[in-house]
């Protein structure tokens, strides 16, 4: 009996005594601790419990999961609590309810714990006079570069200068310049004037990432972030550090002065480069990627993702994509090739067909692979990708769906045993009929220098017997791939494929958690997406009815699939599901 | 639902039409009195003369450059973002690009076109421009031989548009930094 999808267990939480607070005269029920950044029970803080009631309280330095710094001073709130007699007893009003005495000053929100019956104020006169002023004074030395700025769009400055900032500035003075443009690694450009000095980047890099790079120099005005001299910030999760930080200090220079992010169309994707498969944010305009961004899942990623991962877009937009379809080196077009096909694959007798699919395919077109495969008694296989992994995001296995490969039967927990078999197939004249999907299996072995753009930083593609010889000897070699290399030179028929940013579909990454992704932009040429055409084929082969669209092989795959059932296409949502791997 | 609208009797003077024919012919007349007797001319050799155009007159909107003849815009994209014909394109420099030909500004478009076929003069790129460095000028009469002529470039929308001194704000700010004391530590 397979065990139905669920979703992930975890520990069942200690039992947390619930205490009742006001925030802005609504009563609610807030927990007495939430776990904090490192995942530790710490008293509930008041910015927390605002959370809870949806009010929004502004705040540069409080970031969720950081350490709580409380420097900014932006999220002051006035408070109350419930006044105690001279004998130590709560004063009771006449109606029966508690007497509250508000406090005499505000406290930050960010980093005072609630206590029971605790009255927060955010929206008193008082409060929106402390915060003018704070932003009054974060702007003093604020350059206004917002013309040549590339946070503009998705700057707190911005936004909380709309809500309470001043139309013109009362400084008269001199502003106080700092050094513009500095380059603090090989990622990440800074620009000091702009900082507000929230300390978000030092502890992120110094807690989160366990690379103490940065710190504060210089005294008063002339405070500035900078790394130890001589020592760049240079660590896999610097372009993190521009996500989080506020303002424009810290900015990428991969995307600098690339597109002002208003124009950007955002799509919720997730990232191939390894089997991680943090959550992302594609950017795109005009049908050109801009930038990769993570989204938060914190079954995944958290908010972070790495900058390898992040960088690794530019293959998808290359000028050398397969754009056409060609059938012996004639360009075809895709009516044509895949009656063809279709005609070859239903004469081709059992045994004659081996299938090598890449686990960079999603879960439904594996699933419609594993379906001629079982049509035509085929053997498969995939091929593992390794290389370096750390302690936070990065995997070893530089597979996005290694585990989807295994649910849906194209290889075996062990990738690659059947390789050997297909090469001996192919010498032996067993196999004729060679199907491979976005592997280029010519290249053995490669070093970090040979990879194209589309392989990730130092990853090792397994040994297996395939070489152009044995691929010579074959009647009929059919190869879709997105980028061109030696086989799809070789192949007899070439099938354009897309990247994950111009398709649907699913990966099911390292932990078993089956997750869908967007398309973000449209295929160049005649590239069409795999299960668009796998379906044409498995439809043609198997006399099988398939479904057009994505939600309905997706549906029809979890039927199918024990790992998968239960799951349909619309509950995955946004963040996914994990089922038994 | 529709809404009938009454229209006024006629009277009987003006259902004989004679009255308003009457009055053409007198504006005719006067007018070939002014122009073939009194020799006034009432027309313009146009294209030849030109119109004197009121002040704050919206023609084609140009680049302009500063009283130094560096380029004003730094490529923040507002107008192309607010144009509502979408006639303005902007190429962003990008990282390694284009540098700013003036100091202290980091960034300017690596190009900059108008489709002046699409443009329909609305005021809104001046309006929001940051820099102030667009402007709608004089120009009303845009002609070319193609489609693809009426897309102006960026060195044909700064030769056309002059220049325009202003508050040369980057260059301020730039004074203001070398005037202080030098940054204590070096980063």
């Amino acid at each position: 009996m397979p065990t139905a999808a669920t979703t992930e267990t975890k520990p069942a939480a200690p039992t947390i005594e619930k205490i009742k607070v006001k925030v802005d005269g609504r009563e609610i029920e807030v927990p007495r601790l939430t776990a904090d950044w490192s995942g530790k029970l710490t008293p509930t803080t008041m910015i927390q419990a605002c959370e809870l009631a949806k009010v929004d309280v502004p705040h540069y330095c409080w970031h969720p999961q950081l350490p709580v710094a409380g420097n900014c001073r932006m999220c002051l709130v006035e408070y109350g609590m419930p006044a105690l007699g001279p004998d130590r007893k709560p004063v009771v009003n006449p109606d029966g309810t508690l007497k509250i005495a508000k406090m005499p000053r505000p406290a930050i929100a960010c980093a005072t714990p609630i206590s029971p019956n605790m009255e927060i104020y955010t929206t008193t006169p008082g409060v929106k006079q402390m915060r003018e002023g704070v932003l009054e004074s974060l702007l003093i030395n604020h350059p206004l570069d917002c013309p040549i700025c590339d946070q503009a769009g998705e700057c707190k400055l911005q936004e909380y200068s709309v809500d309470y900032g001043q139309s013109a500035s009362r400084f008269v003075e001199a502003k106080v310049h700092k050094p513009k443009a500095v380059d603090l690694g090989p990622r990440i450009m800074f620009d000091a004037e702009r900082c507000v000095l929230c300390t978000r980047c030092i502890r992120f890099t110094r807690d989160v990432a366990h690379d103490d790079a940065l710190g504060i120099i210089n005294r008063g005005s002339y405070n500035t972030i900078s790394t130890y001299p001589g020592m760049p910030f240079d660590n896999n999760y610097t372009l993190n550090t521009v996500d989080i930080c506020p303002v424009g200090a810290l900015t990428s220079k991969d995307f600098r002065f690339k597109m002002r992010v208003w124009f950007l169309k955002e799509t919720r994707s997730v990232c191939t480069s390894c089997a991680t498969g943090c959550n992302i944010i594609i950017g795109s305009r005009e049908e050109k990627i801009q930038r990769y961004t993570p989204r938060e899942n914190d079954a995944v990623n958290g908010p972070w993702m790495c900058d390898a991962g992040r960088l690794n877009y530019r293959w998808i937009g290359r000028e050398d994509r397969l754009k056409d379809v060609f059938v012996r080196g004639q360009k075809s077009t895709w009516t044509a090739a895949l009656n063809e096909l279709s005609d070859k694959l239903k004469k081709a007798p059992a045994g004659s067909v081996a299938i090598v699919a890449s686990a960079r395919q999603t879960n439904e077109e594996l699933w419609l692979l594993s379906k001629l495969k079982t049509k035509l008694g085929a053997i498969s296989d995939s091929i593992a990708r390794t290389g370096a992994e750390d302690k936070l995001l990065v995997n070893a296995d530089k597979n996005p769906n290694i585990n989807g490969a295994r649910l849906t039967g194209i290889c075996f927990t062990e990738v690659g045993i059947n390789l050997a078999k297909i090469a001996n197939g192919i010498e032996q004249g067993r196999i004729k009929t060679l199907i491979v999907f976005g592997e280029n299996l010519v290249k053995h072995s490669v070093s970090t220098k040979d990879l194209s753009e589309k392989e990730t930083i130092s990853e090792v593609v397994e040994q297996h017997g395939l070489t152009v010889e044995l691929l010579g000897k074959l009647d009929t070699l059919i190869v879709s791939d997105i980028l061109p290399n030696e086989t799809t030179k070789l192949a007899h028929y070439v099938l354009p494929g897309c990247a994950h940013a111009e398709k649907r579909g699913t990966f099911t990454n390292t932990k078993g958690r089956v997750q869908k992704f967007m398309k973000a932009v449209e295929a160049p040429g005649d590239a069409r997406a795999e299960w668009e055409f796998l379906h044409d084929l498995v439809h043609n082969v198997t006399g099988q009815n398939g479904f057009v669209t994505v939600e309905g092989l997706f549906n029809e795959m979890a039927k199918d699939v024990p790992a998968f059932n239960g799951l349909t296409w619309a509950a995955l949502g946004d963040t996914g599901v994990t089922v038994q791997i | 639902m529709a809404i009938t609208v009454n229209r006024k009797e006629l009277t009987f003077w003006e259902k004989l039409y004679l009255p308003a024919i009457v009055g053409g012919l007198k504006v005719t007349m006067r007018h070939a009195f002014n122009t073939l007797i009194r020799r006034k001319v009432v027309t313009m050799e146009y294209p030849e003369q030109k119109w004197t155009l009121p002040t704050g007159y919206r023609g084609a909107p140009y680049l302009v450059k500063d009283q130094d003849g560096d380029t004003k815009c730094v490529s923040c994209q507002l107008c192309e973002f607010v144009c509502p014909p979408k006639a303005i394109r902007i190429t962003p420099p990008g990282g390694t690009g284009l540098k700013a030909d003036r100091p202290n500004a980091e960034k300017m478009p690596a190009e900059f076109e108008i489709n002046m076929l699409r443009c329909i003069f609305c005021g809104f790129c001046q309006e929001v421009c940051p820099e102030e460095a667009i402007f709608l000028q004089k120009d009303y009469s845009l002609t070319a031989l193609s489609r693809g002529e009426m897309i102006y470039n960026k060195e044909k929308l700064l030769t056309l548009g002059g220049v325009s001194p202003g508050i040369q704000k980057w260059k301020h700010k730039l004074e203001e930094a070398e005037a202080q004391e030098s940054f204590p530590v070096k980063i």
